[in-house]
């Protein structure tokens, strides 16, 4: 009951940062802008009667980006909505008033972090839903696999949420998020040199790689919903952040979600031990 | 207990005991270790060693938690709650029911005069204001035991006597107060007992209720004072001090002061003035405390 005292007060808590609708204002920014994009490209076709084969090849990149897009402004939304969601309340001094309340310091954790997550899953749904409604009622294209892509990518911000409540409970607000966006950079550097390696055949890129995906894997979360997202076709064909030359397997999938699970046991740890 | 953050002793040897139904004052200036011993009562720091009891189970437990309400020193919540919400959500975070709270936040909010403000969020709340509804959350579920810290801080006196009133009307219920402050002529006015700590150790204890044994500073205003007559003082005197005319002495008896009359007067002074008062709470606090050596 506590737990979900916490995450209706913390949902509430979350909508109302000027972050996240500063996130949403970027998105829809950002759909309008594809949406526009998506439409000349269609008119355009039309103009010309391009071949299906190009359509659909460009339609796809489109999509891709598109998506690409809503999944970078997910997790950035994700980190600096809830950066200071412990850090920020311990050094406040709001949480003092909550935790001498007869609800339990794992309790109120969760309680928080179902709340974000709630949040979060607003969110990744309306802007993937959006960049999807685009691709299909203006081009006609809709990807394969969007769902379970979405899913990935909710995964993914759910793995830097909990991340974030790790180092939150450990560390001031600055230096979490210093962390957090450096884990995610570094796992997007990683991701990079894994796609360079697997395409120069250069195993010991794949190993670096491959590293720091293990590290901190949410990057590789986004490179397996990319290879939803592809048709079979195009999968062998593309390279670039969109895309994906070496997707991660399933096994990827089940060692992020155990390391979310192993980061939110030990942020309810920390929680659990540290002084108020 | 004893708590240590790096290599600062917050608290260096708390031994403390409080008896029910008391309104307890913890005295300390700051920095004396006043919150971090609170906090550790509450379970929100952990004791680097020792441990505590808090209505006979070990502190931070739940169970206990259902029983005591605490107002931290400044307090502070989501600011786009209203009055009324916060003490929803707080009232539901003591497991009370929805029917209760219907009496019991409209009732709460009249006590600590917060009635006409109840739909007002607490971004337009005044310090005083948040204290007030910081004091109410503290008493929704009617604890057995409440800790304030501070709680008379930036309140106006209208304020100051409010919640004076309301913490002894929690004693009347049966209640326990520990009340932390270094207003001192409020917890002389409010507290049953009280102890005093310094650098983090408990240095003395006082009842306020029964008759005090503390001393009794007289002011004297007297001419033709002989070196004799002053120094014949010590037989009843803990101290005397002769300024000019003024003459300030300190005796722990009652009884003394016909004699140290007496003998003044008998030894040719001319007394103009013989004002006894009794030491007040603020008194012993810097006696207690000793000079302020600065920060």
């Amino acid at each position: 009951m506590g737990a979900w005292i916490m995450a209706g007060v913390t949902f509430r808590e979350a909508a109302r940062r000027k972050i996240l609708w500063t996130a949403f204002l970027a998105g829809l920014a950002f759909l309008s802008l594809f949406a526009t994009g998506m439409h000349f490209q269609a008119k355009d076709f039309s103009a010309r009667t391009a071949s299906p084969f190009i359509r659909y090849q460009a339609f796809s990149a489109m999509l891709q980006v598109g998506f690409y897009a809503v999944d970078l402004l997910a997790v950035i939304m994700t980190i600096l909505t809830s950066v200071d969601a412990i850090s920020g309340e311990i050094a406040s001094g709001t949480i003092q008033a909550i935790a001498t309340k007869p609800v339990s310091r794992w309790r109120i954790l969760i309680g928080k972090w179902v709340g974000f997550a709630g949040m979060v899953a607003a969110y990744v749904a309306i802007m993937f839903a959006g960049v999807a409604g685009v691709g299909y009622f203006i081009a006609g294209a809709l990807p394969p696999h969007a769902l379970r892509a979405g899913m990935l990518v909710y995964l993914e911000c759910l793995l830097v949420l909990t991340v974030t409540f790790l180092c939150g409970t450990k560390f001031s607000t600055l230096t979490n998020g210093v962390i957090v966006l450096g884990l995610h950079g570094l796992a997007f550097i990683g991701g990079w040199i894994e796609q360079i390696g697997s395409l120069t055949s250069s195993p010991r890129l794949v190993t670096v790689g491959v590293v720091s995906s293990l590290l901190m894997p949410s990057e590789s979360i986004w490179r397996r919903a990319s290879y939803e997202l592809q048709p079979a076709i195009t999968r062998s064909l593309q390279f670039g952040p969109f895309a994906t030359s070496s997707a991660p397997s399933p096994a990827m999938i089940v060692y992020a979600s155990l390391y979310l699970l192993v980061a939110l046991s030990i942020a309810i740890y920390h929680f659990n031990h540290r002084d108020l | 207990m004893r708590k240590v953050f790096g290599e600062k002793v917050a608290v260096r040897n708390l031994s403390l005991a409080v008896r029910r139904g008391q309104i307890f004052g913890f005295l300390g200036p700051n920095g004396a270790g006043k919150s971090t011993s609170v906090k550790m009562l509450l379970g929100l720091v952990k004791p680097s060693s020792g441990e505590s009891l808090v209505l006979g189970l070990p502190s931070g437990d739940v169970e206990v938690r259902r029983r005591i309400g605490f107002l931290p020193e400044d307090f502070r919540f989501y600011t786009w709650l209203t009055a009324s919400e916060l003490l929803k959500l707080h009232g539901r975070l003591c497991g009370m029911t929805a029917a209760r709270l219907r009496d019991r936040i409209p009732a709460l909010l009249e006590l600590v005069g917060l009635t006409t403000h109840r739909e007002k969020r607490l971004r337009d709340f005044s310090k005083g204001m948040l204290q007030r509804i910081g004091l109410a959350q503290a008493l929704i579920h009617e604890p057995d035991l409440v800790f304030l810290d501070e709680p008379t801080s930036g309140l106006d006196p209208m304020g100051r006597r409010l919640v004076r009133d309301i913490i002894r009307a929690q004693r009347d219920r049966g209640a326990t107060v520990f009340l932390n402050s270094h207003l001192l002529s409020e917890v002389e006015i409010t507290c049953d007992h009280v102890a005093f700590i310094k650098e983090g150790e408990v240095v003395a204890a006082r009842d306020l209720r029964s008759q005090p044994d503390g001393e009794i500073r007289v002011t004297a205003r007297a001419r033709n004072l002989s070196p004799g007559a002053l120094s014949g003082l010590a037989q009843w005197t803990t101290s005397s001090h002769l300024d000019g005319e003024r003459l300030t002495l300190t005796t722990t008896n009652t009884s003394a002061l016909p004699e140290i009359l007496r003998h003044l007067v008998t030894s040719g002074a001319d007394v103009f003035e013989f004002t006894p008062e009794r030491l007040s709470l603020e008194d012993l606090f810097l006696k207690i405390m000793g000079e302020d050596r600065g920060l």
